[in-house]
């Protein structure tokens, strides 16, 4: 007993603290003191991180500690929670997100995402991947739009495999298909930044591989921010990692260096496996 | 002319689409991919709801005061010797009397006064309409070219559309309380103008209850005509019959289908139920009329007893078949409510299965269950073709099941029926019982569905 | 008591005891008993639904066949001018054309007798006939007619030609003197044997024993056959003739004044035929005479009556007559104000619904509108019948008996429920399909009207269809804005012209005394319960083919 409420001790000390060793130069993503409030309840604590640009960053850290919350700051998804209330700050290209002109639909253009579960319309292929193009007036007539959707199908290494059965509605794809077609979705709305919450946890380790393998590749055109379980998955496909913990950013750093010399204790203990 | 009138506002609203459409599709061209805000849809969905609507809303509210402003009008204009010493109902005849002279039905030689003042009517109606039909298309071709010249690229058309429509669909959702507002002020204007010419004491607490013969002047408010206690008791004889037939098949139903039924019992008797359901009223008062009342007749002289063809017993009865669904469903769903593990509590101990149902559950489902017939005791007070077609219309103080009585809603559709002149305390009166009926069933209904929330919190 | 029991209590029970085993047995007795009740119950509401629907199928399947009689009409083009055909005189047509069969028949009483075997209507028949085949003036056309009421349902077997002359009260007086045994017949003629007072009182000082009043003196014996004072009915039983025989008797004879005699005195034709024949009939009144009888039955050997299906209850409009009224009138109105319904309750519905599911921040507003759409559903409909009167009509001064204002009322009645299935519908969605378009950036409006809404729409059309179907049954409110009006024609048909509904028209034949109008109420009825039907197989297919298991 008495030890275990000394290494809580140990970990209450520094909370706050952020250990922040890589110091990102020409941020695509800035925040500042992000908070997160469900209601009374607060939900992240003032999140300050840079993410890169033209680079993969994975949020990793054990359930309820606010990595998925912090993504869905980056596109204001939050804002469809009614109780829900962000402060602090957030730019991207040094615009604040959370400017009251800013439009948040053209926002959401711009940072795609892609959800933890496949989550395609009971539309046709084409229907999906062209429904963001069309609201947002993307493409100028259809051949410009059937260019678009097979383009960004292309890039999302699922054309060769559907290019016969376009109008077959994309619910009956495999999971890992429907997952790669939700990333075609969100890429044809030419965003710069990719949001993926857990985008693997629903698929087996086949369709994880090929979905691993297309953001190493979007990697070069696109901002890239992953959320994930899995620290296999971080280590392989990203170049940045941050560690969450019960609402805190407790350390951010180049992925090599969390997972081999992490400096918090937090860190050392989630990532050698001594909570989780 | 209405009509065409709504015909070119449409025409203006589908144009006003097309002028901000095509406006947008030029900055589209024009301008480098990405600058424009909303698709040009958008811009033309701004442009018609700002042609249309107001437009559209204007007919509407005009639609509503010209009459009336017209009447107040012709009324003011009449020579003042002729409506000196006119009472309300006077004058509203010859009011009447000038519409239908000016509509062109002249029945006898009319005289100077009504044909003039038939002339104006006539005159200003027309002048309304044309002015009204002015006024609606410069406004939505004034809005369409405001509106119009507001577009540009970066204008947000698509959030201004959206605020037009959100504030649409608040407008649609506050009809749910205007329709409340609109019941509760038409019934208590009506009723205080009843009880103007009636006082309330007698309507409350009078045993008398003659309206036809009210309408003879002298007797408007003399000898208790509008003592609507004989009505009252009707009413809750009649319902008191209805839930003596409905309650036990309904409950006793409910339980063997929750309890005992087979899969294939249920999916036969649950949409039998459900059509019984459905069958509208009209049908469930012609049942009556033609089985159940003579069948009852037929019965009673066999025991040597006579059963007035629209006994309180026949309507009562076929509202209590009426009503067997309703009781049924609900309180299958107060016991489909009960926790599994309370009925697991009691088999654990042994007991059987009707033991369970009758000790346990049953108790357990009560509030349920109450709330479900408070509910069919709102229904059966409310309903109204069944008892106007088989009870009666004499209103007779009486508990005999087997004599006629006459309800609160037979009163209403009695007196309504016909011809309605609203300074009559005949019309009146109706109205004054509706307040009545809107109440008591709005609290019965209020009571029982805090019952039964309640009960559905308590297992939730 | 002994020690050891009282010190040791037993701690089981012995279940094999013959007390515990009547006990278990008790307690399955009961058990069952609950089942028997409920069971009871359940056979109790399908057989009134079963009787429900038998009643009105037996009373109501004869209006779906007219009986028809085939006339050969010369249509004359002396009497039909060509270019005016109303005007000619179609009645005398169709009559002649009819007496034709019957040359016999030369009275005028007679022939008017003879002319009210064919419907009133049969004339406007002939003429809508030859107005439309104006090219047929000059030609012998054989026509059928619908015959009128009475001998429709004679053909049909619904009324008899002969009906019970006493009443059940009346045979049970007749009963009381036949276990006295005083019945009997003499003379081929059926007497009752009755002690009589021949009382002094009643012969008058002038006059003498003529002038007496036998009757009364009848009346004061016969009365004594019976228990309790009878009803007055009990006089019919003896002929007129009673008082004759009883006069006859005592002039014969005056030392009987002052005496108490047994006397055989005669029955009413009646109880006559009763006593002798078995039974007592008198000729149904709705027909004027036999002859009435004989000319049907040489129509029927003639091969001329016919009994074709009665399109005429969906094409024409609602008459005086049962055997011409139809659904019509009712059938347009209803539309009418169903489609009115519609499209008002149907986007104000799914718009409400919308705002409040998805839209509406939680707050007092909120929370009053869901309060008043929970009332509405439940406030009875008469009421919302007195709200249309009171304000459509009498406030907004809109048109009376008009589809729009009923419309404009069932909307209100429909909406709640509308607003009901939308909500649930649009729960159903499930919320991974709104982040999805939420996340490539479509605004909140987008995601509703792009793909929740069309994902809802089967859910929601259910629920439209099954609030227009109760809609469609609703009675009371559309009799308080006057959609009961009789209206003897479909020209006329609009929005904001005097209509009738089918509920409505169903309510008005079922209050008209003429039996022609029970089976027509009843088919009316079963046309309407096949509407509701198709509405409700309508809303399940959409249920079944639409519905989606997220």
């Amino acid at each position: 007993m008495v030890k275990g409420s000394l290494t809580m001790d140990q970990q209450v000390v520094s909370p706050e603290t952020t250990t922040t060793r890589s110091v990102v130069e020409d941020p695509k993503i800035t925040s500042g003191d992000v908070s997160v409030f469900y209601g009374a309840k607060q939900a992240l604590f003032d999140v300050n991180l840079d993410i890169p640009r033209y680079a993969v960053t994975s949020l990793i850290g054990p359930s309820g500690c606010g990595k998925s919350t912090y993504l869905r700051c980056i596109n204001r998804m939050n804002d469809t929670i009614p109780i829900a209330r962000v402060t602090g700050e957030i730019k991207i290209d040094d615009q604040d997100i959370y400017d009251p002109d800013l439009d948040v639909v053209e926002l959401r253009a711009r940072v795609g995402m892609v959800f933890q579960k496949p989550n395609p319309f009971p539309k046709s292929i084409f229907e999906n991947v062209a429904y963001g193009p069309r609201i947002h007036g993307l493409a100028k007539g259809k051949t410009d739009l059937e260019e678009l959707v097979t383009t960004s199908l292309e890039r999302a290494g699922l054309w060769d495999e559907v290019k016969d059965r376009i109008n077959e509605p994309g619910t009956g794809l495999s999971g890992g298909q429907q997952q790669r077609l939700c990333i075609a979705r969100a890429i044809a709305t030419k965003p710069d930044i990719i949001l993926m919450d857990e985008p693997c946890s629903a698929l087996d380790p086949i369709a994880t591989a090929k979905v691993e393998e297309l953001m190493m590749e979007l990697r070069e055109k696109y901002t890239i921010v992953i959320v994930t379980h899995s620290m296999a998955q971080a280590q392989r496909v990203s170049q940045k990692t941050a560690f969450f913990h019960i609402g805190y950013m407790v350390e951010y750093g180049d992925t090599k260096q969390i997972f081999e010399d992490p400096q918090d204790k937090r860190t050392q203990d989630y990532i050698f496996g001594r909570f989780g | 002319m209405l009509s065409y009138l709504l015909l070119a506002l449409l025409a203006v609203t589908i144009a006003a689409y097309f002028a901000g459409y095509s406006k947008a599709r030029a900055f589209a061209t024009g301008a480098s991919d990405g600058s424009q805000h909303s698709l040009s849809g958008y811009h033309g969905a701004y442009v018609a709801a700002w042609a249309g609507i107001p437009s559209f809303l204007l007919v509407l509210l005009w639609l509503l005061f010209q009459g009336p402003v017209v009447d107040s009008l012709l009324v003011s204009s009449l020579p003042p010797d002729r409506v000196e010493g006119l009472d309300v109902g006077q004058l509203n005849l010859l009011v009447s009397e000038i519409k239908s002279v000016a509509k062109g039905n002249i029945f006898s030689e009319p005289d100077a006064v009504v044909l003039a003042a038939a002339e104006r009517y006539n005159a200003w109606n027309a002048i309304a309409n044309w002015a009204m039909v002015a006024c609606a298309l410069a406004l939505a071709v004034g809005a369409l070219f405001i509106a119009r010249s507001k577009l540009a690229p970066r204008f947000r058309a698509r959030n201004q559309v959206e605020r037009i429509t959100s504030a649409l669909m608040i407008v649609c959702s506050l009809i749910a309380i205007f329709t409340t507002i609109g019941i509760v002020v038409s019934l208590l204007y009506e009723t205080l103008r009843f009880f103007s010419m009636v006082s309330p004491l007698q309507f409350f607490f009078g045993l008398n209850w003659e309206p036809q013969i009210a309408m003879r002047e002298d007797q408007v408010t003399s000898g208790g005509a509008f003592g609507a206690i004989p009505v009252y008791v009707g009413t809750l004889l009649i319902a008191f019959i209805a839930m003596l037939v409905a309650t036990p098949i309904g409950l006793f139903s409910a339980v063997y289908l929750t309890e005992y039924a087979s899969d294939g019992v249920r999916a036969v008797v649950k949409p039998l139920l459900e059509i019984l359901a459905g069958i509208p009223t009209v049908v469930y008062g012609f049942f009556a009329v033609l089985t159940v009342a003579p069948a009852m007749r037929q019965f009673g002289e066999l025991l040597g007893f006579s059963i007035a063809p629209n006994s309180a017993l026949a309507a009562g009865a076929v509202m209590g078949i009426m009503l067997i669904p309703f009781i049924s469903s609900l309180s299958d769903d107060a016991l489909a409510a009960v926790p599994q593990s309370l009925r697991d509590g009691s088999y654990g101990l042994g007991a059987t299965k009707g033991e369970t149902i009758t000790k346990v559950l049953l108790p357990a489902a009560l509030p349920g269950i109450m709330g479900g017939i408070l509910l069919a005791v709102s229904r059966a007070i409310g309903e109204t073709m069944i008892v106007v077609m088989a009870a009666g219309i004499i209103a007779a103080l009486t508990l005999n099941p087997f004599e006629p009585v006459t309800t609160v809603t037979v009163q209403i559709v009695t007196l309504l029926i016909g011809d309605t002149e609203f300074d009559n305390p005949k019309t009146l009166a109706a109205f004054a019982l509706g307040l009545v009926l809107f109440l008591v069933t709005l609290c019965l209904n209020v009571i029982a569905l805090s019952i039964v929330r309640k009960y559905r919190e308590q297992y939730d | 008591m002994t020690d050891i029991s009282q010190a040791q209590p037993s701690i089981t029970h012995d279940w094999s005891s013959s007390t515990a085993r009547r006990r278990v047995r008790r307690r399955y007795g009961a058990d069952r008993r609950l089942q028997l009740y409920g069971l009871a119950a359940i056979g109790t509401a399908m057989a009134l639904l079963g009787i429900l629907f038998t009643s009105l199928i037996y009373a109501g399947y004869a209006a779906f066949t007219t009986t028809k009689v085939e006339l050969g009409v010369f249509l004359d083009p002396e009497k039909i001018d060509k270019d005016n055909i109303r005007a000619a005189n179609f009645r005398k047509i169709v009559r002649d054309a009819f007496f034709s069969y019957f040359p016999e028949v030369q009275n005028r009483t007679e022939k008017r007798n003879l002319s009210k075997i064919l419907s009133s209507g049969a004339d406007y028949i002939v003429r809508d006939y030859v107005v439309r085949n104006p090219d047929k003036i000059g030609e012998l056309v054989k026509i059928s007619v619908p015959v009128s009421d009475p001998f429709d349902q004679l053909y049909k077997g619904i009324i008899p030609r002969e009906i019970d002359a006493l009443s059940y009260d009346r045979i049970a007086l007749y009963r009381q003197l036949e276990s006295r045994g005083v019945l009997s017949v003499v003379d081929g003629v059926g007497v009752a044997k009755t002690t009589l007072f021949v009382d002094p009182a009643q012969v008058p000082e002038e006059g003498g024993v003529e002038a007496a009043d036998f009757q009364r003196m009848i009346d004061e014996g016969f009365r004594s056959f019976f228990l309790a004072e009878p009803s007055r009915s009990f006089y019919e039983i003896l002929s007129r003739n009673a008082a004759e025989t009883l006069r006859n008797k005592v002039v014969a004879d005056p030392s009987l004044v002052g005496k108490t005699i047994e006397i055989n005195l005669p029955l009413s034709s009646n109880y006559d035929n009763l006593l002798q024949k078995g039974e007592a009939k008198i000729r149904n009144p709705r027909f004027r005479s036999d002859k009435e009888f004989a000319w049907f039955d040489s129509l029927i050997q003639r091969g001329l009556i016919s009994t074709p299906f009665t399109w005429e209850l969906f094409f024409n409009a609602d008459s005086r007559f049962p055997e011409l009224a139809g659904l019509a009138g009712a059938l347009s109105g209803s539309f009418l104000a169903l489609l009115v319904c519609f499209l008002l309750s149907f986007p104000i519905g799914i718009a409400t619904a919308t705002y409040l599911e998805e839209f509406a921040p939680k707050n007092r507003i909120t929370d009053l509108i869901e309060v008043n759409i929970n009332n509405l559903a439940a406030v009875p409909s008469v009421v919302f019948g007195l709200l249309g009167l009171a304000l459509f009509l009498n406030t907004f001064g809109m048109p009376r008996s008009a589809p729009l204002v009923g419309g404009m009322v069932l909307a209100l009645m429909t909406l709640p429920t509308i607003i009901v299935a939308t909500r649930a519908a649009l729960k159903s969605v499930p919320p991974s399909i709104r982040e999805a378009a939420l996340g490539v950036g479509a605004s909140k409006h987008q995601v509703m009207l792009h793909h929740v809404l069309p994902l809802a729409m089967p859910g929601i059309l259910t629920g439209t269809i099954i609030g227009l179907a109760q809609a469609l049954g609703e009675t009371a409110p559309l009799l308080l804005i006057g959609m009961n009006a009789f209206i003897p024609s479909v020209d006329n048909v609009g929005l904001t012209q005097p209509a009738m509904a089918l509920p409505t028209q169903i309510f008005s034949w079922a209050d008209s005394p003429e039996r022609g109008f029970v089976s027509r109420t009843s088919a009316a009825i079963l046309v309407l319960l096949g509407f509701l039907v198709l509405m409700n197989l309508l809303a399940v297919y959409l249920r079944r083919r639409f519905e989606k298991k997220w």
